[in-house]
């Protein structure tokens, strides 16, 4: 199952919580600042990703971490995971 | 019960705050007004829809007040002098969040645990504050049984006519004693008017806040200003008194409530060996007022001021009188309960004192209670 | 893709002013997707505290009252009493519930008034600036015992929980704490049950949250986190005090 985060860059405190649950590594404090003069996390998935070297399952685990509800979770159907395994097959 | 009913002042409340709609009341025991929850307790037994919690303090009934008064409710709670000093920070937080309740306080001796006798030393905590902030209090002084049954009507209505907490101010005399009192008709509760600004679920509307918490100074400074025109306007509309045999009276004393009551006992005696003396008789003491008592002191020699206290809501008659008349003081405080006999001697020497020393001389009376607080 | 996670409808769009890494923020989600999924966001009254999250009424769309500093216990009676049918609750700090407020919280209990309370342990006093609550460790530093709690001067640690678990009124009394994803969502899953206990009209309900502030405790929110599993629970173990739902 594949999945994706959106940071609200400018509701993120730079925490780190995220960071640290993470069970795929896949977000990091970047060196850019916010309007409130903060780090806020960053989804290092974030750009337009290869869709076979996906990472993050969207497992939300950052999510229910954070405290300041900056961080929404798409994951995957399991429609649309089949269908992608059915093409992989075919 | 119809007609007249021969019943003590702390009972005369409790029924006249179930007739006014009264449906939540929370208290905490003390003497001299213990009377009044247990009246409630039993009539609100009876009833379904009204809530009765003798709660664990006055510090907690008054919360508890302000919780069914944000949900809506004609609450009261009751209390005398100690509880009602646990109680100002409360009543400070209701005013400032323009909360109805009624709050009743029969003094009695202090400062301090005092004693359960009656007393006026609570004065100032009710007009002057008493909690902190730019807030006032309504207080209504009833000296009557009657008036007990009277005021309290009045007392929900204002509260929740000016969003505002109304003190009824009695002491531990009138809470027992018993006298006949005639009650208006019971309230209906679904008859009151819908207040649309309760805490009841944010059903079909957006949520609200009920707060005095303004970090913003700006608003803080608003609602301040906001209340200040409210006492305004209540100062205009609500003052009162009585005024009894002071159209030709060349020396007024002016008490309040029990005190009153033994005044008037005294200007009779002094008025059957000729004497002119009125009573002047605030039934509101915040409002005060001090237009009626301002105009008075244009044409009478002076006013002698009774308070069962060393002395406080002469501060007010004097600033009223802005020095047109003289201004002097009798107190009996600590629990002490003066006859009229007294109060006649006490005015007859103030008037005969005033007659042969016309034009100033020495003040030297030091008869027992007798003070002269400040210039007069 | 299906968005699997976002704001609670309960929650105002409101950015949070709590610092960076603090349980109150973490809370109050938690209990906005309570109220979301029982339903009961129209009939919810709620009651904040004094103390950081004394602005809670910016982030919950429900009906909020203040109360003065410890009284929110009654002044949630006095609520409740007056409209039954709907869903009072107090949010609580430690100092608020377990300092000024312990005559009221324990007597809001002992009679089982119906309400439910959320207490947040944060071990110190934040909104005033780090001095001692309650419910601090001995040896804890803050700004009012400078060289550590002791004892002796300054008291033991408050367990208000195991209070409020003796009274008879109380009906469920847990504590958890929100330091890990698995602690959080047990902690969602006790507010849970301490809202259905008073849509059940059964009895007082309460939760008491272990929470970070990493802030006062001079740590990272990530260390600040830690500190909870590894000192706070030794004081303040994490359990199910009383359960008679």
């Amino acid at each position: 199952m594949k999945g994706r985060i959106e940071i609200d860059e400018e509701r993120c405190k730079g925490c780190g919580l995220c960071v640290a649950v993470c069970p795929k590594k896949q977000i990091e404090i970047s060196d850019r600042l916010n309007t409130k003069g903060y780090y806020p996390a960053c989804f290092q998935e974030a750009m337009a990703p290869d869709p076979d070297k996906i990472e993050c399952t969207g497992c939300a685990l950052c999510a229910v971490c954070c405290p300041d509800v900056a961080i929404e979770v798409y994951r995957e159907t399991k429609d649309e995971s089949k269908d992608k395994d059915q093409e992989k097959e075919g | 019960m119809a007609g007249k009913v021969l019943m003590r002042g702390t009972h005369v409340l409790g029924e006249a705050a179930v007739r006014a709609g009264c449906r939540a009341y929370f208290g905490y025991p003390i003497t001299p007004q213990n009377e009044l929850p247990e009246y409630m307790a039993a009539a609100f037994a009876k009833m379904d829809d009204a809530v009765f919690v003798q709660a664990e303090s006055e510090v907690a009934s008054i919360n508890m007040v302000m919780g069914a008064s944000i949900a809506g409710a004609r609450v009261m709670t009751s209390s005398s002098s100690p509880g009602i000093s646990l109680k100002q920070e409360g009543i400070s937080y209701i005013a400032a969040m323009e909360l109805p309740a009624v709050i009743v306080n029969m003094m009695r001796g202090g400062p301090g645990l005092g004693n359960i006798a009656p007393a006026q030393g609570d004065y100032f905590q009710a007009t002057k504050g008493g909690g902190h902030g730019d807030y006032r209090l309504i207080v209504l002084a009833p000296a009557y049984g009657q008036e007990i049954a009277d005021m309290t009507r009045q007392a929900f209505d204002l509260a929740d006519h000016y969003r505002t907490p109304v003190m009824i101010l009695g002491d531990g005399m009138m809470g027992q004693m018993m006298e006949p009192v005639e009650f208006p008709e019971p309230l209906a509760v679904k008859s009151l008017p819908r207040k649309d600004w309760i805490l009841d679920g944010a059903k079909g509307r957006p949520s609200r806040v009920i707060r005095s918490l303004w970090l913003d100074t700006a608003l803080e400074e608003e609602l301040n200003w906001r209340l200040a025109r409210k006492y305004e306007m209540i100062s205009r509309e609500l003052a009162d008194q009585e005024m009894y045999l002071v159209d030709d009276a060349e020396l007024i004393v002016v008490a309040y409530g029990t005190a009153a009551r033994i005044a008037k006992g005294g200007v009779h005696r002094l008025r059957e060996t000729g004497l002119k003396v009125g009573l002047f008789r605030p039934k509101t003491l915040w409002p005060f007022p001090s237009a009626r008592l301002a105009t008075l002191s244009r044409h009478i020699d002076q006013m002698v001021v009774f308070e069962m206290s060393t002395g406080q809501m002469v501060e007010d008659v004097r600033l009223a009188v802005e020095g047109r008349c003289e201004v002097s003081f009798y107190g009996r405080p600590g629990g002490v309960v003066a006859t009229p006999e007294e109060i006649a001697r006490v005015l007859s020497s103030a008037y005969h004192r005033k007659a042969s020393f016309e034009g100033g001389g020495s003040r030297s009376w030091q008869a027992q209670g007798y003070t002269n607080l400040g210039s007069a | 893709m299906k968005k699997v996670f976002s704001r609670p409808e309960s929650l105002k769009e409101t950015p949070f002013h709590y610092c960076p890494g603090c349980g109150h923020s973490i809370i109050h989600r938690l209990v906005a997707e309570v109220i979301d999924e029982l339903g009961i966001r129209e009939r919810t009254i709620g009651v904040p505290p004094a103390g950081c999250a004394v602005l809670a009424y910016n982030y919950f769309d429900v009906d909020m009252a203040e109360a003065p500093h410890g009284r929110a216990a009654a002044v949630a009676t006095g609520i409740k009493r007056m409209l039954p049918d709907r869903i009072v609750f107090t949010y609580q700090g430690d100092g608020d519930i377990a300092a000024i407020g312990t005559a009221e919280t324990i007597h809001a209990a002992s009679r089982g008034e119906r309400v439910t309370s959320i207490f947040v342990n944060n071990a110190i006093y934040g909104m005033t600036g780090g001095q001692m609550a309650p419910t601090t460790l001995p040896g804890q530093v803050t700004t009012t015992t400078p060289g550590g709690r002791a004892p002796l001067r300054d008291g033991n640690p408050i367990d208000l929980s195991e209070m409020l678990g003796v009274a008879a009124g109380s009906v469920y009394i847990e504590r958890t704490s929100v330091t890990s994803p698995k602690n959080i969502l047990k902690t969602k899953k006790a507010i849970k049950k301490a809202f259905t206990v008073q849509l059940e009209d059964r009895g007082f309900a309460l939760v008491e949250i272990l929470s970070p502030c990493p802030t006062n405790w001079k740590m990272t929110p990530v260390d600040a986190a830690r500190w909870v599993d590894e000192s706070m629970t030794k004081i303040f173990p994490l359990k199910v005090i009383k359960d008679v739902a």
